[in-house]
C-alpha cells in the first residue's frame, strides 16, 4: 500500500491556444531544424580523415610488451585465457630460459576475430604484459591471418610504444563520449 | 517541323520533355531528401558517388534494377504487378493540365499553350486524379497477402477520403474567387493587370495551410505517412515489394509531391509570376515575363513555376524531418474536427464575398483574420486534454490504489 506522502502528483502543464492549434509549435519546430541546417556537419569522413585517437582508454587490438630488456614480459600465468569470456587466447607455456622469472609463453595466440574486446585480459594480468591498443582498423585476407601470434603481438608493441607506453600511462581524453578536454579535467580533478 | 507549331504537336513534345524532366526531377528529389535529412541531422548526407554525391540517384537506379524481382508465391499476381503501374502513372498524368508558362507565338502567328492539355474541367481532373492515387495503395496492399501490406492500404484509403474533402475545399476556394475551371486562367486571374487579381495567397493564406495540409496527407508524407508506418507495419503497403515494383512505389512518392507542388503554385502562388503585385510595377521586362510569347520568356515562365515547386518541395522534406508521425485517430480528428469546419467557414467566407462583389479585395484576407481569431478564442476557452486521452476513464485514486 503506497502513503498519501509517498505520493508525488505531477499536475499537467496547461495547454496554451498555441499549443492546441500545432501549427505555432510545428513552426517553431521547423525553425529549430531550419538553424540546423547551417551547423557545423559532424560527420567525420573517415579514410581522409580520422577522428581525434582515443588513447588509453580506447579497446583496439591487443599487445604484448616487452620489459626494459626487450623480451616478452608475459609469465605465461594463464590468467588473461582464464578470465577471457570469448575464449580466444591459446597459450603454450614453456620454461624460461632467463632467471629472473620460471615461465615464458612459448606460443601466444589471440583470435582477434572472436574477441570482444572487453579488456578483461589487460585487467588480469599480473605484470601488465598483455594490453589493448587504440588500434582499430584491423584487416586481415583470412580468418588465420586474424590470429595474431607472439611474434605478431609484439609487433603490435613496438608499433604503439610511441602512442601508448607501457607503464601506468596518462590519462588523455575520453574523445567520443563528450568533449575530450572537459572530461579528462573532470578526471584530472577526480584524481587530486 | 510544321507539326511541332500546332498545339497537338506542341502537346505531345512538351509531354515527352515533361516526362523527362519529372523522371530526373524525381530521382533527384530522393537525392534531396537524403541531403536535407543529412543536413537537418548535422550530418553531411550521400557525397561519395560524383561531386556533391549528384550522381547517387544513378546508382540508386542502378541497385533498384538489379536487386531480385521477387514476387511471393500466395499474392494475388495480376492486381500485384498492376499496383506499382498504376500508383505511378496516376502520379504522371496529373502533370498534363498544370500550366507551365503561358503561350507561344510563332513566326507563323499561331500561339499554342505551354500545357500538354488545356482542359475545361482542369481543377476537376486534377480531383479526380488525386482520388485515384489511392487506388495503387489499396491495391499494393491487397494484392500481397500480407496483414501489415493491407492495413497500410486501409489507412490509406480512410486517410485520402478524409483529406480529400478539405482539399476539395481549398480547391473550391479558389474556383469561387477566379470563378474559372481551367488552370491557365486561375494563374491569369491571378494576375494584377488582366483581372486585378492578386496571388490566392495573399487571399485566402488559411485556404494555402488547409490545401498544403491536405497535400501532405495525400501525398502520404511525414507527419501523415501511416500507409508506411515503417515503425509498426514493417514498410506498410508496399512491404512485399522489391526491386523496380518497389522503387515505383517510392518514385511515386515523390512525383506525387510534384504533382501537388505544382497544384498549389498553379491555384495559390500565381503560378509563373515572379512576384505578386508584379503587373501593377509595369516595368517592360515583367510585362514581357508575364505574358510575352517569345520562347525565351515561355522558358523563364516554366523555370519559376520550377522554381517555386522546389521550395515546396523543400518544406515537404523539411517538415518530414521536423514531426512526427500523428496517430491515426488524431489524423482522423486532424481531418474531420478541424480541417473540415475551417475549410467550411473559408468556404462560406468566400462565397459571401463573391456574392458581395468582393472577392479579390482587402475583405478576404481581413475575413481569413477574423476566422483565425475566432479559432483562437475557441482554442483558448478550451480545457479539454488535447491528446484524446481516454476522458470517460475514472481518475486514478489519491492514495489508493495497489502496491
Amino acid at each position: 500500500m503506497i502513503r498519501e506522502q509517498d505520493l508525488l502528483v505531477v499536475k499537467e502543464p496547461p495547454v496554451t491556444a498555441a499549443e492546441r492549434a500545432y501549427l505555432p509549435e510545428i513552426l517553431r519546430g521547423m525553425i529549430t531544424t531550419f538553424r540546423h541546417l547551417f551547423h557545423r556537419k559532424r560527420t567525420v569522413q573517415y579514410p581522409e580523415e580520422k577522428a581525434p585517437q582515443r588513447i588509453d582508454n580506447y579497446r583496439g587490438l591487443h599487445r604484448l610488451n616487452r620489459d626494459e630488456q626487450g623480451r616478452v614480459a608475459c609469465v605465461a600465468c594463464f590468467m588473461c585465457s582464464t578470465a577471457c569470456p570469448a575464449n580466444c587466447i591459446r597459450i603454450v607455456a614453456g620454461e624460461a630460459p632467463w632467471p629472473d622469472r620460471e615461465k615464458y609463453p612459448v606460443e601466444f595466440e589471440i583470435d582477434e576475430l572472436r574477441c570482444i574486446y572487453c579488456g578483461m585480459c589487460e585487467y588480469a594480468c599480473p605484470v601488465d604484459a598483455i594490453e589493448l591498443t587504440p588500434l582499430y582498423h584491423v584487416v586481415g585476407r583470412t580468418r588465420a591471418d586474424m590470429i595474431y601470434d607472439k611474434e605478431k603481438l609484439l609487433d603490435v608493441y613496438d608499433q604503439t610504444q610511441g602512442i601508448k607506453p607501457r607503464k601506468d600511462p596518462p590519462i588523455t581524453g575520453y574523445a567520443g563520449t563528450g568533449h575530450p578536454d572537459r572530461c579528462t579535467r573532470k578526471l584530472e580533478q577526480g584524481r587530486t | 517541323m510544321d507539326w511541332l507549331k500546332t498545339q497537338l504537336g506542341f502537346s505531345v513534345l512538351l509531354m515527352v520533355a515533361i516526362i523527362g524532366v519529372m523522371m530526373t526531377l524525381v530521382a533527384y528529389c530522393i537525392y534531396f531528401e537524403r541531403k536535407v535529412a543529412a543536413y537537418v541531422q548535422d550530418r553531411r548526407g550521400p557525397n561519395r558517388v560524383g561531386p556533391m554525391g549528384l550522381l547517387q540517384p544513378m546508382a540508386d537506379g542502378i541497385k533498384m534494377f538489379f536487386k531480385e524481382d521477387f514476387i511471393p508465391a500466395k499474392v494475388d499476381r495480376g492486381l500485384f504487378l498492376l499496383a506499382p503501374a498504376v500508383i505511378f502513372i496516376v502520379a504522371m498524368i496529373g502533370f498534363a493540365v498544370i500550366p507551365w508558362g503561358g503561350q507561344i507565338e510563332f513566326a507563323s502567328g499561331r500561339r499554342v499553350s505551354v500545357q500538354v492539355a488545356s482542359l475545361d474541367i482542369g481543377v476537376l481532373y486534377i480531383l479526380a486524379v488525386a482520388g485515384l492515387g489511392v487506388y495503387g495503395i489499396v491495391l499494393g496492399g491487397w494484392a500481397s497477402n500480407n496483414k501489415y501490406a493491407f492495413y497500410g492500404g486501409m489507412r490509406a484509403a480512410a486517410q485520402l477520403l478524409s483529406y480529400e474533402v478539405p482539399m476539395a475545399m481549398a480547391i473550391l476556394i479558389v474556383v469561387l474567387t477566379s470563378g474559372e475551371l481551367r488552370l491557365e486562367r486561375i494563374v491569369a486571374a491571378q494576375m494584377l493587370p488582366e483581372s486585378g487579381g492578386c496571388w490566392n495567397l495573399l487571399l485566402h493564406p488559411l485556404g494555402f495551410f488547409l490545401l498544403i495540409i491536405a497535400s501532405f496527407a495525400e501525398a502520404n508524407r511525414t507527419p501523415f505517412d501511416l500507409a508506411e508506418a515503417e515503425q509498426e507495419l514493417v514498410g506498410g503497403y508496399h512491404t512485399e515489394y522489391s526491386s523496380m515494383k518497389f522503387g515505383l512505389f517510392f518514385l511515386a512518392e515523390y512525383a506525387h509531391m510534384i504533382t501537388a507542388s505544382a497544384l498549389m503554385v498553379t491555384l495559390y502562388l500565381g503560378g509563373w509570376e515572379l512576384f505578386p503585385f508584379s503587373g501593377r510595377l509595369g516595368w517592360g521586362w515583367l510585362e514581357w515575363l508575364n505574358k510575352g510569347t517569345a520562347w525565351p520568356a515561355a522558358l523563364l515562365r516554366f523555370g519559376i513555376v520550377f522554381a517555386k515547386i522546389a521550395v515546396l518541395i523543400f518544406v515537404y522534406m523539411w517538415v518530414r524531418w521536423t514531426i512526427p508521425r500523428f496517430r491515426f485517430d488524431q489524423l482522423m480528428r486532424l481531418a474531420w474536427k478541424s480541417l473540415v469546419p475551417l475549410g467550411l467557414a473559408l468556404v462560406t467566407l468566400t462565397g459571401v464575398l463573391v456574392y458581395l462583389d468582393r472577392a479579390v479585395s482587402w475583405s478576404a484576407p481581413c475575413g481569413n483574420l477574423a476566422i483565425l481569431a475566432l479559432l483562437w478564442l475557441r482554442l483558448s476557452c478550451s480545457r479539454r486534454p488535447v491528446t484524446g486521452r481516454q476522458t470517460h476513464m475514472p481518475p486514478i485514486p489519491s492514495g489508493g490504489g495497489g502496491t
